[in-house]
């Protein structure tokens, strides 16, 4: 029972971080029918936009006031970043074939993954662009004494349960965004039918521009969390963890909002428990085959909407 | 429009072709040039990008930090070395097509790499029908130098093979630690895990000991702690971890957050200062095989770790180490060769006895490698600490 | 007579071009051989994914697992027959054979694999199947790594040296001449159509699934192919050359040279192959180089060098052949993958 729940404690932390990248992923297909093959790897910038800041400024003690500014500047810079490869690399080819802006995509996280792998150019304050070799992600927080809590024989890390609460918190303003605001209503609306969207009088190109900046900041916001939870980062780490939360939107159904948390968290429980209990060697395997099984069954993935194709 | 634009395209991709045209007769008049001229070219295969980056970087600085104390001293037979690096990206294909370039266009005297036994493997064959030795600084698989059941005649190692090292740390734990239960957590997508797994293993079990858990992992994973939850269950009183310092920090801290306080243990892909960087504590009390120590008085150690750190601002990992002994190996051979050919090196190399390097004295034996004691190294206050020496 | 005709044109380019491989094999060095078998390879897994993602439009990325049934195949029987000679024969001439038979089972593998991850998988479609292509390859991948018969992580070395410039020449030509007669057939025009509107040739008639399925199974076995190729030619197979990474390469490349435009795809193979190999004198530089300009080319030509169409379907091809009278290729008129696919709606 206790290992039962501890692996499910330890699923949540993974899945967590799986549900907001994939909320990037997910929103972005739903306004473009893009697979923004980057996105793993704004997730690391993410990340190392996080690990530049905490040393350039926010004082050297951690503290609730450094977390918080770390974290909001990362999801700032990595907004800009989404902004300028929307606008540069995606835009151009909107109204081409789907498959060359996922060439684009390939190419932009190749550019971010090998540009970050180069060694450095500027040596101060901050060493950029940071090498192949990891780094160590200072804690943002000290919560003094005991570092994690125990509930019926499974150990919590503290951060972890922090992580958890920021990405539920970031999840419900994201629900109120998408199904509350005008905003919201205007990205459906690009997302259900861009060229009559445009008829309405809805900017297009804004919508689709805010819609990355906001994807792109939940990755930055996930990369932030992982990193303090998991203190090593490295060019390359955004490249298994965003393909699994590809993974976890197809899941969930991708386009969809509560698919993409659904499918991030299933997919995180799902590897644990295969690893835990079964033989590990074949965890990506196993996790593989459970998407393939629910593809099979549900298509359109968990919470897709199958549409009837009208001629 | 359209055509303008299929034009340009074309025109780039002429350009192209026809850069390559033009460099064919370039490269053969340079090759020309380069061979009688006063510099000795050494060729290195390096993953310099991709997942293994950073093996590939360490290693490449410690051969350039050689080379350039070689060439300060006056090179070899009055020449200058030169070093030529190729990036493979962690290939084997590309590793392959980076030796074959290194030898047959280059003209290189000696091959350095691969860090990876997956890589030197691709490469072994192309050093041994071209007839230019390879020295390989990190590769541990016994297959790197053996061709079936013969040696490769020109394919060399400056390290110690799994078989050695994975048995060196279950003797320790058997019987310095006295341990009897073990859990093993391995990286199943490479061969130096897998292997040093498996030696491992085998010889705990022989010794009477017991490997309650098997677990696995893939490099590049973030999270352990499934498998770890699993280890804990069983209770063993170790876990060993033969994998690299980049998984392992990790791990450690993953391990401890989960409350298992017994140690871990792991081989030479351990050392980075990184691990304690990352660590932060976590993996005190736990030990680890290398080839050398730090701490080790030796001038030539004490003298590469200070140059290493003057020159890259951090300490030198085991990869650099080994990569700055297969470099000096190379140049001391080329010394003692009696001229620069390829067979002569190849002799030259083979007779290497009980040279004296930074990671530990090398003796080449009949299959090519080095025969050399290991040292067990623990941590104890986020510092490595000399423990013992074990001889082969 | 037509059917005479159709046989003469399969056969006719391996008879121009057996002569000149073997001219070619006889001049190259060794250091331009290597790197003409990987152009080779990299032709052959272009081409044949361009039959899956270029005429039938399906989004495939598990390419690199077929390679890796291929090779394995292959690389278990070159190794297991290593010694072993045919009687009557030559020696070398019983070596060559032994190779012809590991590539014919390594390809029959990787159709088998092709046909049992197609069969399931095709009913879905765009992303879903290419997610689902690449769990089966990564899965493939997975089962390799831990069966002790194929090596684990360190796979299968000391693979006997018998790809040569004549073979992968030969599967080059072989590809190319299964795509385009398969283009001109019966066969091609229900991908055709399939690629353009599922419902509508579904509509017509046409076994949409069952195409595609063969789509796919042909497809997965020249990737098996190119595998055991590559294995031959590097001496060595292991899990580390097969992965999702290699799929995406070679999605690059077909996508570059434009979807469905089998001399696309060949230039495509050959361009990339050679400019990073040009790039390597770069070193760390030479992969941020490849990204940017897999950026600009994009940028510059969207619908891939050569669109859905062929070489000489461009204007200034014809311009200079305008005597002969052009036979038929694919659909002509606007390039059908310029138009949105906006089938599947999001549901934000």
């Amino acid at each position: 029972m206790t290992e039962f729940l501890q692996h499910f404690v330890n699923g949540l932390s993974v899945g967590t971080i799986y549900a907001l990248i994939a909320l990037g992923y997910t929103m972005v297909y739903g306004v473009l029918k893009l697979i923004n093959f980057a996105h793993g790897d704004v997730y690391m910038v993410g990340a190392f936009s996080g690990y530049y800041l905490g040393i350039v400024g926010g004082g050297g003690e951690p503290s609730f006031f450094r977390a918080a500014y770390v974290t909001l500047g990362a999801m700032i810079a990595c907004a800009l970043l989404g902004f300028v490869i929307e606008r540069f690399a995606y835009r151009p080819l909107r109204h081409r074939a789907r498959l060359t802006a996922l060439i684009t995509a390939i190419g932009v996280s190749f550019l971010l993954e090998y540009g970050f792998q180069l060694s450095p150019w500027i040596r101060t304050p901050v060493q950029f662009p940071p090498g192949p070799s990891p780094r160590f992600f200072p804690p943002l927080i000290d919560f003094g004494g005991e570092r994690s809590i125990e509930v019926l024989g499974a150990t919590m890390p503290k951060i972890d349960l922090l992580g958890l609460g920021v990405a539920l918190g970031l999840m419900l303003v994201l629900q109120f965004i998408v199904y509350r605001t005008r905003f919201g209503t205007a990205m459906r609306a690009v997302s259900f039918d861009p060229q009559v969207a445009g008829l309405m009088g809805i900017p297009v190109n804004r919508i689709i521009s805010w819609t990355f900046m906001l994807g792109s900041a939940l990755a930055a916001a996930a990369g932030i969390i992982n990193a303090s939870s998991r203190p090593k980062i490295e060019p390359l780490f955004g490249l298994i963890s965003g393909l699994k939360a590809f993974v976890a939107a197809v899941l969930g159904g991708i386009g969809s909002v509560p698919g993409a948390m659904a499918g991030g968290l299933l997919l995180g429980l799902t590897e644990e428990y295969v690893a835990g209990y079964t033989d590990s060697s074949y965890r990506d395997a196993i996790a593989f085959t459970v998407l393939i099984l629910v593809l099979l069954i549900r298509p359109a993935g968990l919470f897709g909407r199958v549409t009837v194709e009208k001629v | 429009m359209r055509f303008a634009r299929a034009l340009a395209v074309s025109a780039l991709v002429l350009a192209v072709a026809g850069c390559e045209k033009k460099q064919e007769p370039a490269a053969a008049g340079q090759q020309q040039a380069a061979a009688p001229s006063d510099t000795i070219l050494i060729g290195h295969v390096a993953s310099l990008t991709g997942e293994q980056a950073t093996f590939g970087e360490s290693t490449d600085n410690a051969i350039k930090l050689a080379i350039a104390e070689a060439n300060a001293n006056g090179g070899v037979k009055g020449k200058k070395l030169a070093l030529k690096t190729y990036d493979d990206q962690g290939k084997p294909e590309e590793a392959a097509v980076a030796a074959t370039r290194l030898i047959v266009q280059d003209k290189v005297a000696v091959l350095l790499g691969e860090v990876a036994s997956s890589r030197s493997l691709a490469i072994a064959p192309i050093a041994d029908t071209n007839k230019v030795p390879q020295i390989s600084p990190t590769s541990t698989n016994p297959r790197v130098t053996k061709d079936g059941t013969k040696t490769r005649p020109y394919v060399f190692r400056v390290c110690f093979i799994d078989p050695f090292q994975g048995t060196v740390m279950a003797k320790f734990a058997h019987e310095n630690l006295k341990l009897k239960r073990v859990a093993i957590l391995r990286d199943v997508g490479n061969d130096y895990s897998v292997g040093l797994a498996d030696y491992f293993s085998a010889k705990f079990k022989e010794l009477g000991g017991e490997v309650v858990s098997d677990q696995s992992f893939k490099a590049g994973d973030q999270d352990f702690k499934a498998q770890l939850t699993a280890i804990k269950n069983k209770n063993p009183q170790l876990i060993y971890v033969p994998a690299y310092y980049t998984d392992v920090a990790l791990i450690g801290r993953q391990a401890r957050e989960l409350g298992f306080k017994g140690p871990l243990a792991g081989g030479d892909g351990w050392d980075s200062a990184k691990l304690y960087e990352i660590a932060q504590g976590a993996l005190d009390g736990s030990y680890f095989s290398n080839h050398y120590t730090h701490e080790n008085p030796d001038p030539r150690v004490q003298n590469f770790v200070k140059k290493y750190k003057d020159t890259y601002g951090s300490v030198p990992d085991a990869l650099a180490a080994l990569g700055y002994d297969a470099a000096l190996v190379a140049i001391d051979s080329m010394n003692r060769a009696k001229d620069l050919t390829g067979p002569s090196i190849r002799d030259a190399i083979e007779q290497t006895k009980g040279f004296h390097g930074v990671a530990g004295n090398i003796t080449l034996d009949a299959d090519h490698n080095a025969v050399k004691s290991a040292v067990v190294i623990g941590i104890e206050k986020n510092t490595p600490k000399y423990v013992t020496t074990v001889e082969p | 007579m037509a059917r005479a005709k159709a046989v003469f044109r399969s056969i006719l380019p391996f008879l121009l071009g057996l002569p000149v491989l073997f001219a070619i094999q006889s001049v190259t060095p060794p250091d331009y051989a290597l790197i003409l078998v990987s152009v080779g390879v990299n032709v052959v897994l272009a081409v044949s994914l361009n039959v899956v993602n270029g005429f039938t439009g399906q989004f495939s990325l598990g390419h690199a697992g077929f390679m890796a049934v291929g090779a394995y195949t292959a690389a278990k029987i070159t190794t297991g027959l290593v010694g072993v000679d045919l009687p009557f024969v030559p020696q070398a001439f019983s070596d060559q054979a032994i190779f012809a038979l590991a590539l014919s089972a390594g390809m029959a593998t990787a159709a088998l694999a092709g046909f049992l991850v197609g069969m399931p998988s095709l009913r879905l479609r765009g992303d879903y199947l290419a997610i689902v292509t690449l769990g089966f390859g990564e899965i493939i991948r997975s089962v390799i790594e831990n069966m002790k018969t194929l090596g684990q992580a360190t796979g299968l070395s000391g693979l006997p040296p018998r790809t040569n410039l004549v073979w992968v020449g030969v599967s080059a030509i072989a590809t190319v001449v299964m795509a385009r007669r398969l283009a001109v057939s019966t066969q091609g025009r229900a991908l055709f159509a399939i690629r353009e509107d599922e419902v509508a040739a579904e509509a017509m008639g046409v076994d949409t699934t069952g195409y595609k399925v063969r789509a796919f199974v042909i497809s997965a076995a020249y990737a098996g192919l190119a595998g055991a190729l590559i294995s031959h030619a590097i001496l060595l197979a292991t899990p580390r050359m097969f992965t999702f990474v290699r799929s995406i390469e070679v999605v690059v490349m077909v996508v570059l040279g434009g979807l469905g435009s089998i001399t696309g795809s060949i230039v495509a193979a050959c361009t990339l192959t050679i400019a990073l190999e040009l790039l390597r004198e770069f070193q760390a530089y030479r992969m941020v180089v490849y990204a940017i300009l897999l950026i600009a080319l994009m940028l510059l030509r969207p619908q891939g060098i050569f669109g859905t169409r062929e070489i000489w379907d461009l204007a200034i091809v014809r311009r200079l052949f305008r005597t002969r009278q052009l036979a038929a290729t694919g659909p002509a008129g606007a390039s059908p993958t310029e138009v949105r696919d906006d089938s599947t709606k999001g549901v934000v």
